[in-house]
């Protein structure tokens, strides 16, 4: 239980994943690694029109083809990365240190702060997520930071009650008590005392945060309302290369396949977190 | 079975939070999109924005008025049916959703028709046998589905059913269907695509409902006094899985309002969601309140109704 701020990697902790989190991680990690090297692994310049045909099939030139204008669609996947994991992981950073910050406040204090805050963000829980998306790009424009910020607002509250909720249970227990009795300042108890206990489920729960963020991202991009031409994310790709489908072309399919591993693998690697590490306060 | 009064103080109570949350909704709504975009006049002129045209048109709108003034009035004007009008053709929003809000209704009608048997027999079921073939199976196709953005499903399955088989048009048109054969045709591919995406959110909860009663002792009980795995499923656990179950189709069908969004915009439905998207790209902002409050509302009252059932289900949930 006392444990110190560190954190609980596998190793230290003596954990172990099976195969199929190995997996998972690994093509995270994968995803990770092209969003950051990207611009110096693009085989072509990803706004240039590199091929006379459009949609053209898979080549030795172009391993996944080419999309409506001709362009490269290896090189515009790998720079797609970036905006779909990049703005992803901003906004779910945002949202969960947001939430856990509030949640943890709310949950050690009580009383009328957290009964308003929680009613509030129980309010903005009743708006759809796709939805709340949609008006804001509506009412300000698309642009990237508009949707780090739209994507955070969207899932904090979430991440909110989710931390209130174990907040609360760590709160009660002795070792807290002892610390209150001891005279610990407030700063003291959720840094010191709350935090280090629920980092292993708030952490499976970013995990799961962040599965969600990259769908509605998609969806919006989708819908042509996230990411804006001609930079595109994985969303934006399979928009704009939807009418490639009847042709067959393999332009609409890559974006697709790398959405779908990314998601994925993440909930594959949360589904098989060690149970000390995601239930390690219940 | 007799219902005591603090049951239906408690439901009453759910209501109440139901219903100030919707006006925070509305609230958060009005302000994303009235108040955030700037002046809407100034918007609205374009390039003929001089100062006395927009002052002009400030009066004629309203919108010298308070915010919070014109957020009543505006709250009073949805509560009686007058929304107003569209700021693109000067067409009364009430006009313009009548009908599409028919179409959606009637695609969410026909999904849920769809959904709800299939998701509660493979759910129950993949409880019933857990671990085996058919569930392993199941779990791994919703997960699926449920890891992927709903358009990809779209996708594919315009791909499947349109491209490869050819059986059904990639496009949807629900308004002129004159046979059953046309109109099945028509439905088919949106209600396809929607009916896996809430059914998988189904199956899944509705798994975990059973599964939560298998593990409780009295089963393990009838289990042990050598009842068969099926009679100890559907006569001892499932009798007390109901309320949970209904809880869940409740909340799954939640799911139909996200998913509605992209679906209708992939096959070109005309429902309200189509026209919302319509409108975000026309930046015709009184019409995106409008959808955006219907679907608030039906969001709101799923979720409300799964926990009225959640509450009258459950007597522990009632202290």
């Amino acid at each position: 239980m006392s444990m110190s701020l560190r954190l609980p990697t596998p190793a230290r902790l003596g954990y172990s994943f099976n195969w199929v989190g190995r997996i998972g991680l690994a093509v995270i990690l994968f995803w990770a690694v092209i969003a950051i090297i990207g611009p110096w692994i693009t085989p072509y310049p990803t706004g240039e029109m590199v091929d006379f045909d459009y949609f053209g099939p898979v080549s030795q030139k172009f391993w996944m083809g080419t999309d409506y204008l001709g362009r490269d669609i290896l090189s515009r996947v790998i720079m797609g990365a970036r905006y779909t994991v990049g703005i992803a992981l901003a906004a779910v950073t945002l949202a969960c240190a947001g939430g856990v910050l509030l949640g943890m406040i709310a949950g050690v204090m009580g009383g009328w702060f957290d009964t308003l805050l929680s009613r509030l963000l129980d309010a903005f829980n009743g708006i759809p997520s796709l939805l709340f998306g949609l008006v804001v790009v509506a009412a300000v424009g698309s642009s990237i930071p508009v949707l780090i910020l739209t994507l955070a607002a969207i899932y904090l509250p979430g991440a909110y009650r989710f931390a209130r909720a174990l907040a609360v249970n760590v709160n009660t227990m002795d070792f807290v008590t002892v610390a209150r009795a001891r005279g610990e300042g407030f700063a003291h108890l959720i840094l010191r005392e709350i935090f280090p206990n629920i980092l292993g489920p708030v952490l499976a729960d970013l995990g799961l945060r962040f599965v969600f963020i990259v769908l509605v991202l998609s969806g919006l991009s989708f819908l042509g309302l996230g990411v804006q031409p001609p930079n595109a994310d994985w969303g934006a790709l399979v928009r704009e290369n939807i009418e490639g489908l009847s042709l067959g072309a393999p332009a609409v399919v890559f974006p697709s396949i790398a959405i779908a591993s990314l998601t994925i693998s993440v909930n594959m690697f949360i589904d098989n977190l060690p149970t000390r590490i995601r239930d390690r306060s219940a | 079975m007799l219902r005591s009064a603090t049951t239906w103080l408690l439901v009453g109570q759910r209501f109440g939070i139901a219903a100030i949350t919707l006006v925070i909704v509305s609230f958060a709504v009005f302000f994303a999109t009235e108040l955030l975009p700037g002046d809407v006049a100034e918007i609205l002129l374009g390039q003929a924005a001089t100062p006395e045209a927009v002052a002009g048109l400030r009066t004629a709108m309203g919108l010298d008025e308070p915010a919070i003034w014109r957020f009543l009035s505006w709250l009073a004007g949805l509560a009686s049916g007058d929304l107003g009008m569209s700021y693109v053709n000067n067409v009364s929003i009430a006009d313009m959703l009548s009908g599409r809000l028919a179409n959606s209704l009637r695609l969410a009608g026909i999904v849920t028709l769809v959904c709800v048997p299939v998701a509660l027999f493979l759910g129950i079921a993949s409880a019933m046998w857990r671990g085996s073939v058919l569930d392993r199976l199941v779990s791994m196709l919703t997960i699926s589905v449920i890891s992927v953005p709903e358009f990809m499903v779209a996708t594919l399955a315009v791909l499947i059913f349109a491209v490869w088989l050819g059986w059904l048009p990639a496009l949807s048109y629900g308004v002129d269907v004159d046979s059953w054969g046309a109109m099945l045709r028509a439905y088919a591919m949106p209600v396809i695509t929607l009916s896996f995406v809430v059914a998988a959110q189904m199956i899944r909860m509705t798994r975990a409902a059973v599964i939560e009663t298998i593990n409780t002792p009295y089963v393990e009980m009838a289990l042990l006094k050598g009842a068969s795995r099926t009679r100890m499923v559907l006569r001892h656990a499932l009798p007390n899985a109901l309320g949970p179950i209904a809880n869940a189709v409740a909340l799954s069908l939640s799911y139909l309002v996200g998913g509605v969004i992209i679906v209708e915009t992939v096959f070109n439905y005309p429902g309200v969601a189509k026209l919302m998207v319509d409108a975000v790209s026309t930046r015709d902002l009184p019409l995106i309140q409008s959808c955006a409050m219907i679907f608030c509302f039906s969001y709101l009252l799923l979720i409300t109704i799964a926990d009225m059932i959640a509450i009258l289900s459950n007597p522990r949930l009632r202290r």
